[in-house]
């Protein structure tokens, strides 16, 4: 969970926009297809709380984030209050409370990739995708840059997720490329 | 034969030797490989007989505590009326650790083959894999191997045709590094925050869902299905003569400022020395080691005279003062700064630390304030007295070991490169007049 000193860890409210995405009120996530993979992962687990990660997953997966609304449906579905449903989403880093840019972008820089020059890769990409401040979005809302703790590939330093993706071996000099890939 | 390096001939290769060859990963490439048939072999035994083997064997999880695996076990006890669980941990976060990252990513069917077969040794009908949420390529192959295994009826109501049931469910993580402790794991599992829980009662007694379970890591797993097929004999033959607690072969993850990156896979007592410069090509150019973490970021730091000196087991790395932990082994050479990279360290733990226990919530943030600014040339001519204080109280004191994990780097760290602590605090508190500062 992020708290402490630490400069790492979850986005923060995205800059500049007006803060009122959480009146927008809330389209049901769970119908159709979804509602179908849902009721698919309650068939794995003896009890409905089992679900709440998966579930999570799915509304973050739909909207790209995990609003109070997004919640609230969660809560209603597994028989769990939308206050205990919050407090499992902020003990994760990789559920979104806000809305991010639209390339989430995670550089480990823990101490292996860290003596491999991960600080280095972080700059570079904060500097070229003008979000300049660790958590925040960039103007144009299409990046949001923070720094990961240990991604789990410290041989391939430096690992970098952007969404989903995962990348090896990220220096500074290769960072142009990845971005101008999604461009 | 590790990965991505070319298999060095001193490697023995058993669990890994299969790693590059994405043809592996299928189901009719895992059975062309010889899978599945430790997994044939154990559903025509009683669970029974296969905790036997296991314990003949000597294997000890390799996540990091290294308690034997077939007693661990036989803690369970089928057949009592009860629902059983198997959790396989893949929550690989330890820093310096990405072994089972390749064991998932490579070879998808020997995990999927080690937790059917490890359920049913336990008495389980059910074995989840919590597989960190970072992991997605890991998470895609593991999905389509137990999609596979359904669709061809190894798993499932009527496993193998055996008419015994063995269901096996990935679940993903959403971050957090105490999951990877096993009671946070269950917990996480569950639907809750990932606190850790008071033991006892230990899983075996009350775990998921309160209902008796054993957690094992992924390569302890994959190990067991190669035991099983292959028998305890055949395991047996790696290791010291002299020390039949550590045996078979272990995967190490190799990080940091060395020539050649990766995991290599050797025996029990292998030379630490032979296998940080044979193997792994030793220091980058022009550069000489300084440190080494020989098991996880949660282990003694070691020196590289005490690393040369160190046999790559579980007693040889605590006789060097050490711990062999998770295998993942973190390379500092000269350039680098100690205290800048233990107080990194220190921000790992307290970005990590779950909060519920005082010591560690309040340690790991003080502990990495003060490394920061002994860092950044603000330190106090006390903060090193602070900080072992400060490591007292986070050692033995929590419900888990997070806490002690995060005094480990930084007293070892003291103790041991104690001259570049003390070359960023002030030298002196003798006050200088200005007439000799200017003389």
């Amino acid at each position: 969970m992020s708290h402490g000193p630490s400069a790492s860890g979850g986005a923060l409210p995205l800059k500049g926009a007006p803060h009122d995405h959480h009146d927008v009120p809330h389209e049901p996530v769970f119908t159709g297809a979804r509602r179908h993979d849902i009721d698919a992962i309650l068939l794995k687990y003896p009890t409905k709380m089992a679900a709440l990660l998966p579930a999570l997953w799915i509304v973050q997966e739909a909207r790209g984030w995990v609003s109070e609304g997004g919640m609230a449906e969660v809560a209603a579905l597994l028989d769990l209050s939308p206050a205990y449903v919050k407090g499992v989403v902020s003990f994760y880093t990789m559920y979104h409370q806000h809305p991010v840019g639209k390339y989430f972008v995670q550089v480990c820089t823990t101490t292996p990739c860290n003596v491999c020059g991960a600080e280095d890769v972080v700059n570079t990409f904060l500097e070229q995708t003008r979000c300049l401040e660790l958590g925040a979005t960039s103007p144009d809302g299409r990046f949001t840059v923070i720094e990961v703790e240990c991604l789990g590939a410290c041989g391939f330093a430096t690992p970098v997720m952007i969404n989903s993706e995962f990348l090896e071996s990220v220096t500074p000099d290769s960072v142009p490329d990845i971005l101008a890939e999604l461009a | 034969m590790g990965y991505p390096h070319a298999s060095h001939p001193r490697e023995s290769a058993v669990l890994s030797k299969h790693f590059g060859d994405p043809a592996a990963r299928t189901l009719d490439g895992w059975k062309a490989r010889g899978g599945y048939q430790a997994l044939e072999k154990a559903l025509a035994m009683s669970p029974a007989d296969i905790v036997t083997i296991v314990k003949d064997s000597g294997l000890r999880g390799r996540g990091g505590a290294g308690f034997p695996t077939g007693l661990k076990w036989s803690f369970m006890k089928p057949g009592d009326g009860r629902p059983h669980y198997l959790c396989c941990n893949a929550d690989e976060s330890e820093p310096g650790t990405f072994k089972d990252r390749e064991i998932m990513r490579w070879t998808p069917h020997a995990l999927v083959e080690g937790c059917a077969l490890g359920a049913y040794a336990i008495g389980a009908e059910t074995a989840y894999i919590y597989i960190r949420g970072e992991f997605t390529e890991p998470l895609a192959y593991m999905n389509a191997a137990v999609k596979e295994a359904y669709d061809a009826g190894i798993l499932g109501a009527n496993a193998m045709g055996t008419g015994k049931r063995v269901d096996v469910h990935v679940h993903k993580g959403a971050g957090a590094y105490i999951c990877g402790e096993e009671t946070a794991l269950m917990n996480s599992l569950e639907g809750r925050r990932g606190n850790p829980r008071i033991t006892p009662p230990f899983p075996a007694v009350s775990g998921l869902f309160g209902k008796p379970t054993t957690i094992n890591n992924v390569e302890t797993l994959v190990a067991a299905v190669e035991i099983v097929k292959l028998g305890a004999a055949w395991y047996k033959q790696w290791g010291r003569a002299d020390n039949p607690k550590s045996t078979g072969t272990k995967l190490y993850s190799v990080c940091g400022n060395i020539a050649r990156p990766g995991n290599y896979e050797v025996p029990m007592g292998f030379p630490f020395k032979d296998f940080l410069w044979d193997l792994c090509g030793g220091p980058l150019p022009g550069r000489t080691i300084k440190a080494v973490i020989p098991g996880g970021s949660s282990v003694p730091i070691m020196t590289a005279e005490e690393a040369e000196g160190a046999l790559m087991d579980y007693e040889g790395f605590v006789a060097a003062g050490t711990m062999l932990g998770s295998g993942g082994v973190i390379v500092f050479d000269d350039a680098q700064n100690m205290v800048k990279q233990i107080a990194r360290l220190a921000r790992f733990y307290a970005h990590e630390s779950c909060a519920q226990c005082t010591q560690c919530r309040e340690g790991t943030a003080w502990t990495t304030k003060i490394l920061e600014r002994i860092r950044d040339g603000q330190g106090t001519a006390t903060d090193l007295d602070t900080l072992l204080d400060i490591g007292e109280s986070m050692t033995g004191k929590t419900i888990c070991v997070l806490s002690d994990s995060c005094a480990v780097p930084v007293v070892s760290g003291i103790a041991k490169f104690r001259n570049e602590f003390e070359a960023l605090l002030p030298k002196s508190r003798n006050v200088v007049s200005v007439s000799q500062a200017v003389a």
